[in-house]
């Protein structure tokens, strides 16, 4: 009798010991806190690491604010009959692996080893000459968009790995065009990184501004065909943490290319601002005046607008989940200086 | 004869060595100089999200390494939409290491999310949860709650099934038989039950790298094994006293049930503590309806014996306070893993009292277990537990 109710008690004592077990995983250690502030301004208090692709960068190799105004105009030289020729030297490899996102390291497919490849800008009438070289170990091509002989337009013309090709082409028509490697599978090619921007400028060029180039693209980093990231100039939330600084009462004039993929749209909205907007800038007269344009698949234009008031405004693809995966920046409108001499831009 | 009895030994224990050196030898090579023999292939990271906490303001989700190879957290998000976070104690995560990743969110009650974690090589893992409900602090009142709902599902119920006693009691001796396999029917179910629950636990919140199924099985075998040794010993010891041995087979019977009502306390602890209120009422009636069945499986073996009120009692307790355990760990503090282990002890400890029971009915004199009585009595154990079970 005693016996028994002395195991009773023995086995009630042990359920009760596995349920403490239970009980005792969470308790740890106290360490040193980190304070950080969130986007919507909730105060977090962590013995932890923070991890804030919003507010912090990574370590690049790439630098989205130099590629905003870098614009590559080419070796010039004079042909016989007074044309300008511009030739460029386009290296095309697949595989660098570059540091997107804080932590975040993905195999980008690169022409001269930035995403988006490097600006290439003419004058309507030029004579564009491009040296491409593929060192890469798929087979890759360029395809510039705009008007030339269908043997330059990098479709049935595979360059191998290790192979050249010669792009040879008169820039036209007047505008902003995409260019993008054009071999199958095709949407692969151009979401691994292989686009890039191709401006030509009128003759009689335009009105001088600071110019920018944004080109708006998507990371598909884990291969659902789904875009795991959004950015202007590949960078998730750059310009958030780093904004684009500008001046009041100035030109401001952005040339936009839609690159992005498996999404049908993207968009444009630009805070405390209307722009005035040129599809595909073939125009010289605005289509709109408007604070949001809606991009399909390589669509692109050109904006221009000035702020008479200084400060912070967002940039932003009013398709929020887009701004919300990191397509989202801020112009710093600082105070033009009076007493300052009139800056000139573009070369 | 001395000299050589020695070196028969040295064999012996040489022998006993010699292949585990060679195990030694192929292991090192492996790993090794050999290494480049396995290099095949691509090892991909894995994580899993085995737990979302909704907390004041934040949401908190403890993610586990459960691929090949060290990860590194980088990203979280909230529905698909990048969120800053903090990963403590740091975001490099070995082999089954684990981290919680705190992401501050101002969540509302009773929505859907779902938490996604990015990894360093740009995958993301997601958990997705079909109601945020705030996680359950253990304040005193609410350990008072659980404690409540615990002896109602619990300990009553199995009292109210101890009050059939006196009517086994008073019955023929091949109907006590039929009430003895019933009880094994009962059981047989409870067992079934408490693995098939194991399974589900297993498959929703543990990563493939744990082998759910398998560490179901081990752990089942292991407890009935342990329980069956041990258990033979009590019964072999209260054999000296006829009055004592059907003491000690419900009392077996009540430790089996008491491990099973552990589980079903943390199926109710957890259904609370996930917000699902309209559930666990459902679950709560449908457990007391269940464990009153569970009174009778202790009851029977019991009726063979002198009344002993207290003793009654005291197994009745054993079955049915681990409900309340439950219910305080299932709503404070779940963890998958040792849910899946809890539910697999108390599966085995069913298994092994089933068997107990069915050597009792064969030395009562039934030998080859194939009665009207033991046959009937197990079907309708069976399905007397599937229709309460409808009500859970």
């Amino acid at each position: 009798m005693k016996k028994s109710s002395r195991i009773m008690m023995v086995s009630l004592i042990a359920i009760s010991a596995f349920s403490l077990l239970y009980f005792s995983g969470g308790i740890s250690a106290q360490q040193e806190e980190k304070t950080f502030v969130t986007h919507s301004g909730g105060i977090v208090k962590t013995t932890g690491e923070v991890l804030d692709p919003l507010y912090t960068s990574a370590t690049m190799e790439f630098d989205p604010m130099q590629y905003l105004r870098d614009f590559n105009y080419g070796r010039i030289s004079q042909l016989p009959d007074g044309t300008t020729l511009r030739e460029f030297t386009i290296i095309a490899a697949d595989d660098n692996i570059m540091e997107v996102s804080p932590g975040v390291f993905f195999n980008v497919w690169t022409f001269n080893g930035t995403v988006p490849g490097p600006t290439i800008r003419a004058t309507e009438g030029d004579l564009v000459r491009i040296n491409f070289i593929n060192s890469g170990s798929k087979a890759h091509t360029m395809h510039f968009h705009g008007i030339h002989p269908a043997e330059m337009d990098g479709v049935f013309e595979i360059v191998g790995p290790g192979g050249k090709f010669t792009y040879e082409f008169e820039a036209a028509p007047v505008g902003v065009h995409p260019y993008h490697c054009h071999v199958m599978p095709l949407e692969e090619h151009i979401v691994r990184g292989l686009h890039g921007v191709f401006i030509v400028d009128p003759k009689e060029g335009r009105a001088p501004a600071d110019e920018m180039v944004m080109v708006l693209n998507g990371l598909d980093t884990d291969f659902d065909a789904e875009n795991n990231f959004y950015a202007a100039n590949t960078i998730p939330f750059y310009y958030q943490h780093h904004p684009i600084q500008i001046n009041t009462d100035e030109l401001i004039r952005v040339y936009v290319v839609n690159m992005v993929e498996f999404d049908p749209i993207n968009n444009l909205h630009l805070h405390g601002n209307l722009y005035h907007y040129y599809p595909t800038g073939t125009d010289t007269v605005p289509s709109f005046y408007t604070d949001m344009i809606t991009l399909s698949q390589t669509e692109r234009g050109i904006m221009e607008f000035q702020y008479d008031y200084p400060g912070k405004y967002l940039f932003h693809a009013h398709k929020v989940e887009f701004s919300e995966k990191g397509w989202v920046g801020l112009f710093l409108v600082n105070e033009k200086n009076p007493d300052s001499k009139e800056v000139t831009y573009g070369t | 004869m001395e000299l050589s009895n020695k070196s028969s030994k040295i064999k012996i224990v040489a022998s006993g060595l010699i292949p585990f050196a060679f195990l030694i030898i192929m292991v090192a090579y492996i790993f090794g100089p050999g290494s480049d023999l396995l290099d095949l292939g691509v090892p991909l990271p894995e994580i899993t999200i085995e737990k979302v906490d909704f907390v004041e303001s934040e949401i908190r989700a403890t993610v586990r390494n459960t691929g090949p190879i060290p990860v590194e957290v980088v990203m979280a998000d909230i529905n698909d939409r990048i969120q800053p976070a903090a990963v403590e104690p740091d975001r490099f995560l070995e082999r089954y290491e684990t981290a919680l990743v705190r992401i501050p969110f101002s969540w509302n009650v009773a929505e859907p999310y779902v938490i996604g974690i990015t990894v360093e090589d740009g995958t993301r893992f997601e958990k997705e949860i079909e109601a945020a409900a705030p996680a359950l602090e253990p304040n005193l009142e609410l350990v008072g709650f659980f404690a409540i709902i615990g002896t109602y599902v619990g300990i009553i119920p199995v009292m109210i099934g101890l009050l059939w006693l006196p009517f086994i009691k008073r019955i023929s001796k091949s109907k006590y038989h039929f009430f003895l396999a019933l009880t094994a029917g009962l059981l047989l179910f409870l067992g079934l039950d408490s693995i098939e629950e194991a399974i589900e636990v297993s498959d929703k919140n543990l990563a493939g790298s744990f082998n759910g199924a398998l560490l179901i099985a081990t752990v089942t075998i292991l407890s009935f094994l342990g329980l069956y040794y041990s258990g033979e010993k009590l019964v072999k010891r209260a054999a000296s006293s006829p009055l004592a041995k059907p003491v000690a087979i419900a009392l077996m019977i009540a430790i089996g049930i008491g491990l099973h009502n552990f589980g079903e306390g943390l199926a109710i602890g957890a259904a609370v503590g996930l917000g699902s209120i309209a559930f666990s009422t459902f679950l709560i009636v449908g457990f007391a309806l269940h464990n009153t069945t569970e009174g009778i499986a202790i009851a029977a073996p019991m009726s063979r014996g002198k009344p002993m009120i207290g003793k009654l009692a005291g197994l009745g307790l054993i079955a049915g306070a681990p409900a309340i355990f439950g219910a305080w760990v299932g709503g404070f503090v779940y963890s998958p893993f040792t849910s899946v282990v809890f539910l697999s002890i108390g599966a085995g400890a069913i298994f092994q009292v089933i068997l107990v029971i069915l050597k009792w009915i064969r030395e009562e004199g039934d030998k080859e277990l194939s009665s009207a009585a033991v046959v009937s009595g197990i079907a309708v154990g069976m399905a007397i537990m599937y229709l309460t079970s409808i009500f859970v």
